[in-house]
């Protein structure tokens, strides 16, 4: 199987998740309809599409925490690394810690802005000692570009930072437990100008390591930081290609339409 | 039909003058506000009579009247074979120290000059029935003062403590076999003397229940051992038990027909009289459990049935108010489910279900049906347990059914001490509420 992934885009780096098929239904509607998508490693994937056309939640079935909704069913195939992370035997406790997520509101939890980077390495043992902690606590703040906002007053309350920062910390957050895949609603949507300069270049750096999917609703952005663009509309996979095709020549002309602003 | 160049007419109006349907709508909100100061103003003023009814009517509990009186501890009457022999000195009954009374009465008589026309028996029945026992137990506890003068604080009979206290006149007492006039004459000459004053009783507070003919030495200290042991079980059981049923149908049962089926009963159950919790308590504890009859052990557990449904009830209702965020922000960095609950949903919930248990545990501590049920009324127990162990299993009262118990007999003393058992009992409701707000102060956090 790997051979003949590697004789179908040779040139390419490897491919980390593959969906095949993927329904996704909440009670009777039809979210998600016939979503195949190959996202390859080491790249930036951009999802785009009007509102309510599906983003967040295929974006939700690749670390399964569509499996919190009681009314949603997924369907069909995803791999990560060959492996069915549908498949009885995963956990997906195991898979998140795998597969970070940024969520499309920023959620931090009610605790120390320290308590909240240090709260996933230490469920993971990811820190020998209070040293190694207060290491990977620093790096991820300062990868979350924020670390010089916060780092005189790392006890107090993550909920007392400002809508921008406190998703600059969440994203913070996902980064200390050093995901392969990292999962990003809409992270710059609270952001201004500056930090969403910021978290584009903590983007671009994490793209280094590993695969970063991120849903975005501003153009420039998907153009500024993804390799890859997949556009969705009314929960189907429309158009998916090199960042650059899509938005210099797209195939379809519902994509055309998108970009252009004239549906959405 | 509509001009373009002429625009419809606006009447101009002036921010400075009401129009008609501001004045009418700010009318109707001062309206509506009056109402509510009118229902709070009510309510308060009940408040205000409740609270000044049970003050005046119950703070005489806490005041007892003494009789001080200096008895001659005769060794010929209390230690015949005068050898100190602890045995034989308990073969004396109470019957043989009412003599020592009579003659101490007579004795004080005669030092003071007071002309009293009535025979030392009477002079002596002012003192409460306990007096000849309290000192005999005096007498067992140190048997070298046999033969010494000592000075003795006895309660007054109920009679002479209700004349001080104003309850009892010499119009009252006319057809009144247990005191008479001549003798509150004595008492009157004793209170100018000062021999007989009124002060605060602790044993109000630490005593046990007293039979009918002692009402001056009925206490509530037993029977609120029988309620703090009782709300340790219920606290014991209820919490736990409430707080992780309330968990899992939260936030791990899946949502169909039988967690809805469980989630209407638990509801219902909230509803149930607590006297069909105690007819149960009766029928499953004591008739095919074989647990003790009036042990607050039992009675807890009664409790706890009737309270779970109220912790349930509350504990879920603060999971539910955690924003579901929280838990998407746990399982996202990859928390097991159980992680999120206890490291962050919990947490959060804490002062909600707190304060759920505090109300819980009141409304527990005040409830009397379903004792009396179970036989937990009052004089039941003399003395205060002397373990855990025993405090669970042995008979005992509980304050709320003393209080019922008093207030049934004959007797006004006892019915002036049920309203200052009710005085005890409100003043554990009311710290046990302020407790709930300190801790929901304490521990609520914003997000
Ligand atoms: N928890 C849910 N329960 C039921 N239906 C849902 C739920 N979440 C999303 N949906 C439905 O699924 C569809 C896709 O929603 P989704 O949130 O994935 O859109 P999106 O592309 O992320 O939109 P946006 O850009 O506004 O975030 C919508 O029709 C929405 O109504
Ligand atoms: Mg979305």
């Amino acid at each position: 199987m790997n051979t003949m992934r590697l004789t179908e885009s040779a040139v390419d780096t490897d491919i980390k998740i593959t969906a095949k098929d993927v329904q996704v239904y909440y009670g009777d509607n039809h979210a998600i309809k016939d979503v195949s998508v190959e996202i390859q490693d080491k790249t930036v994937t951009a999802f785009i599409g009007p509102s309510g056309c599906g983003k967040s939640t295929f974006l939700r079935c690749i670390n399964r925490m569509n499996d919190t909704i009681d009314v949603c069913r997924v369907q069909g195939d995803i791999k990560i690394d060959g492996e069915d992370i549908y498949d009885k035997r995963v956990d997906p406790v195991q898979l998140r810690a795998k597969v970070g997520m940024v969520f499309q509101k920023p959620n931090p939890f009610p605790k120390s802005i320290y308590d909240n980077v240090a709260y996933g390495p230490r469920i993971h043992g990811l820190a020998k000692n209070k040293a190694d902690l207060d290491d990977i606590v620093e790096r991820a703040l300062r990868r979350g570009a924020i670390w010089n906002e916060v780092k005189d007053r790392l006890d107090a309350p993550g909920t007392g930072l400002s809508g921008g920062q406190q998703q600059r910390l969440c994203i913070a957050r996902a980064v200390a437990t050093e995901p392969e895949v990292l999962l990003m609603d809409e992270p710059c949507s609270a952001l201004d100008p500056i930090a969403t300069a910021q978290v584009e270049e903590l983007i671009d750096e994490l793209r280094k390591s590993y695969s970063v999917v991120i849903v975005t609703h501003s153009m420039q952005q998907a153009a500024r930081v993804s390799q890859r663009t997949a556009f969705f509309h009314l929960g189907n996979l429309v158009e998916y290609g090199e960042t650059g095709q899509i938005f210099t020549n797209p195939v379809d002309p519902r994509t055309e339409n998108y970009i252009t602003g004239r549906i959405g | 039909m509509s001009n373009p160049d002429q625009t419809p007419a606006v009447a101009k109006t002036s921010l400075l003058k009401l129009d008609a349907r501001t004045r009418k709508r700010n009318a109707a909100e001062t309206r509506f506000k009056a109402y509510g100061m009118i229902a709070i103003g009510m309510g308060l003023l009940m408040l205000v009579i409740l609270v000044f009814n049970i003050v005046s009517r119950g703070t005489g509990a806490f005041q007892q009247t003494f009789v001080t009186l200096e008895v001659e501890l005769v060794a010929a009457k209390l230690d015949k074979k005068g050898n100190r022999n602890l045995d034989d000195i308990k073969k004396v009954s109470t019957f043989g120290y009412a003599p020592l009374l009579k003659d101490a009465f007579e004795a004080k008589v005669a030092v003071a000059g007071i002309d009293t026309g009535i025979k030392p028996k009477q002079m002596a029945a002012i003192l409460s029935k306990s007096a000849a026992a309290q000192m005999r137990d005096f007498v067992i506890a140190n048997p070298d003062m046999i033969g010494e003068t000592v000075a003795f604080e006895f309660l007054a009979s109920s009679r002479v403590d209700g004349y001080l206290k104003g309850r009892v006149s010499r119009d009252s007492i006319a057809n009144d076999k247990k005191i008479s006039p001549e003798q509150l004459d004595f008492v009157d000459q004793l209170v100018s003397e000062g021999s007989v004053t009124k002060r605060f009783n602790m044993s109000f507070i630490t005593g046990s229940d007293a039979s009918d003919a002692r009402p001056e030495s009925a206490g509530m200290g037993v029977s609120m051992i029988g309620s703090l042991i009782m709300m340790m079980v219920v606290l014991v059981l209820a919490l736990p038990i409430g707080v992780a049923a309330s968990i899992y149908l939260e936030e791990f049962a899946p949502k169909n027909w039988i967690t809805d089926i469980i989630e209407v009963n638990i509801s219902n159950l909230a509803a149930v009289p607590s006297i069909v919790f105690g007819i149960l308590g009766l029928a499953v504890f004591i008739n095919y459990m074989h647990l003790p009859n009036s042990a607050p052990l039992v009675g807890g557990l009664v409790l706890t049935l009737m309270t779970l449904p109220t912790i349930i009830i509350s504990t879920r209702a603060s999971l539910k108010s955690v924003p579901p965020s929280i838990r998407d922000a746990a399982l996202g960095v990859g928390a097991s489910k159980m992680q999120s609950v206890f490291h962050h949903v919990l947490p959060l919930a804490a002062p909600g279900i707190l304060t759920g248990t505090i109300i819980g545990l009141a409304q527990a501590l005040g409830e009397t049906a379903p004792l009396l049920l179970i036989g937990m009324v009052g004089f039941i127990a003399s003395n205060p347990p002397d373990s855990i162990a025993a405090g669970l299993m042995s008979p005992n009262s509980a304050m709320p059914a003393q209080i019922y118990e008093w207030a049934k007999r004959a007797d006004p003393a006892f019915y002036e001490r049920a309203w200052g058992g009710i005085i005890i009992l409100l003043v554990f409701l009311v710290s046990m509420n302020t407790i709930a707000v300190i801790l929901r102060r304490r521990f609520e956090r914003r997000w």
